[in-house]
């Protein structure tokens, strides 16, 4: 049943994601509410692990997401549902491609589109931004200062123009090895 | 050497040299697709990924999807898809089944404390590229900010908001503003 679901599931994000791998996240965050394959924290860790490998980030997270719902066949069923909506209609296009993205109605749509996709994946990041940044223990919440201090300075040094260009994996790396020498 | 495995080694080779997918992948397509090969030129790339960009589905994916096709049909289409995607699902299976079992680690919870707070900022970043590509004008500003107040306020699935943010952009440019695109 449990297979059945993430065909169903991913099938649904792979028709519904649209502009590219981050369009997943809002996607995989709702999955978080709805199912306990995953929680919103390995989620995260998701985020970096697909970051920091090779292939595209949505088929990376898609794999990764459905290996934690129901192992290795859930992580190829999980993949594949994600694009088998894209390629059908990718191969429809393709017969007519000319007209279609110099369509009208279509660009028209593609308009509305983009600001809400941006939206969605804002409110999604916030999400992961608040579960990895904030503890409750105890009834309290508390800051995790290192890990809003490192966001802070990675955030900070993202601006610079020469390192804008640096490879995601390059300051996931850095991070690791920041955090394993200071025992954060 | 047969088409098909010709397509699926390519994208497969593709799939497993670039990071990040997307925009990262088309040095690589275009070294790769245009130079060495020939199958396509740098206009047809060009234009896949506009599609690409504006239907569902993994960007670099579309691109795999569209080239198959031209080079060798539909099964081609299909062929470079799943050439694109094997190694990562092989690599990512991989690493899952390693990670569950070291994420416990006191080594490794100290190297999650630092990536996590990257990846905030990465997220933080892609957020504000993506804003700022997105939002053309007033309108479309609107609509940024009303999808995350719904998102805060109203428990409203992503499909929907995707379909009636498509509906809005028809509305607006028939109503609002003539239908003059300015892309």
């Amino acid at each position: 049943m449990t297979y059945l679901i993430l065909v169903y599931e991913f099938f649904k994000i792979g028709l519904f994601a649209i502009g590219g791998g981050s369009a997943t996240l809002p996607f995989l965050m709702n999955l978080t509410e709805k199912y306990d394959w995953f929680t919103a924290t390995q989620l995260t860790d998701l985020v970096a692990i697909s970051e920091s490998t090779p292939g595209p980030l949505g088929v990376n997270m898609a794999t990764f997401a459905g290996y934690h719902a129901a192992g290795i066949p859930g992580a190829i069923l999980a993949t594949l549902s994600l694009v088998f909506p894209s390629v059908v209609i990718i191969l429809i296009i393709a017969k007519f491609l000319e007209n279609f993205s110099k369509n009208q109605t279509v660009q028209s749509i593609f308009y509305g589109i983009r600001p809400a996709v941006a939206g969605l994946i804002a409110v999604a990041v916030y999400e992961l931004l608040r579960i990895s940044l904030i503890v409750m223990q105890n009834g309290k919440t508390s800051l995790r200062i290192p890990v809003a201090i490192m966001c802070l300075v990675v955030l900070v040094l993202l601006q610079v123009k020469q390192l804008k260009k640096l490879h995601p994996g390059i300051w996931l790396l850095g991070a690791a090895i920041v955090g394993v020498v200071l025992r954060l | 050497m047969n088409v098909y495995v010709e397509l699926f080694l390519s994208f497969a080779k593709i799939g497993i040299l670039t990071f990040g997918g997307g925009l990262a992948m088309l040095p690589m397509l275009k070294y790769e697709l245009v130079y060495k090969r020939e199958w396509v030129t740098e206009d047809e790339i060009l234009n896949y990924y506009a599609v690409g960009q504006c239907t569902p589905g993994v960007i670099a994916v579309n691109v795999a999807t569209f080239i198959g096709h031209k080079k060798a049909g539909i099964v081609g289409g299909i062929i470079g898809t799943l050439g694109m995607i094997t190694p990562s699902v092989i690599l990512i299976t991989i690493l899952a089944t390693i990670l569950t079992n070291i994420m416990d680690q006191p080594i490794v919870a100290s190297a999650l404390v630092g990536i996590r707070g990257v990846v905030c900022a990465l997220l933080i970043n892609t957020v504000y590229i993506l804003a700022k590509a997105s939002i053309e004008d007033i309108w479309c500003g609107i609509i940024f900010v009303i999808v995350i107040l719904a998102g805060f306020f109203l428990q409203l699935p992503s499909v929907a908001i995707v379909i009636i943010s498509g509906i809005l952009g028809v509305l607006i440019q028939k109503f609002l503003k003539k239908g003059e695109i300015n892309r």
